[in-house]
């Protein structure tokens, strides 16, 4: 770990949610960068948002906010492209 | 939610015979319609819905586990089962890996939350690497459904 993670806030407006074929896109992504990634409601525990598994955990449905935290040596790319992500992510298919 | 709540009994499978991923989701539809779910001509419909989404990504999230799903309007609630493999499937996992424990989810057209819910409440299980190794060991459906409801009281 290299000091603070870059934290930002994004809100799922999927109509759907985070169900399954957003998260297999989001891991595809966050696998592509060094850099740790963690999700967490805002009340919630920080899961490591490399596991599928783990985020099927949290059951983001629209509108949730979701703190997105990134650490590592390309954080500040990986904080974007993952934020844009969550946030633009749109489709009516399950 | 639990697990008890959407997976129906009578349509566990301890030992899938198939050995692809179209069929398997045809065994486990299969064994959902043996138990009483879906009209005459429903289940061709389901097996081609679930495969298409398929198609769309691999359900085969990893550590030899996948959750083929589909919305179909033959169900008014979310019903599911749990099957497993003894020597394992190919299904294109995200890891590569073949795979032995398959939840298989319907839900109703219009109610995304309880499919999240459910799939979180499936991830909240196999996220367990002990349970998927007893899923996998699991002589009967009986066992399987006793351990489905023992892990979830704890």
């Amino acid at each position: 770990m290299n000091g603070t993670p870059l934290r930002t806030t994004v809100v799922i407006s999927n109509p759907q949610g985070l169900h399954m074929r957003p998260i297999t896109a989001f891991v595809e992504r966050a696998g592509k960068f060094r850099s740790a990634v963690y999700l967490s409601k805002q009340e919630g525990q920080r899961i490591n948002a490399k596991s599928p598994l783990a985020l099927l955990g949290l059951a983001a449905e629209q509108g949730t906010e979701l703190i997105l935290e990134v650490s590592g040596p390309d954080e500040q790319k990986a904080l974007e492209a993952l934020a844009e992500f969550l946030a633009s992510y749109k489709t009516d298919e399950d | 939610m639990r697990m008890s709540d959407f997976v129906v009994r009578e349509a566990i499978c301890a030992d899938l015979k198939a050995g692809t991923k179209e069929g398997v989701i045809r065994e486990m539809v299969e064994c959902l319609r043996a138990a009483g779910y879906f009209k005459t001509g429903e289940p061709e419909d389901i097996v081609k819905a679930i495969l298409k989404r398929e198609l769309l990504g691999s359900t085969g999230i990893g550590r030899g586990v996948a959750i083929p799903h589909t919305k179909h309007m033959s169900v008014d609630r979310l019903i599911g089962t749990v099957a497993v493999s003894r020597g394992g499937v190919p299904f294109e996992s995200l890891d590569g890996e073949p795979v032995h424990v398959f939840v298989m989810l319907v839900s109703p057209q219009d109610r995304p939350g309880d499919h999240l819910r459910a799939l979180e409440n499936v991830s909240r299980s196999l996220r367990d690497d002990s349970f998927v190794r007893s899923l996998r060991q699991a002589p009967s459906k009986e066992s399987i459904w006793g351990m489905l409801d023992d892990h979830e009281q704890t």
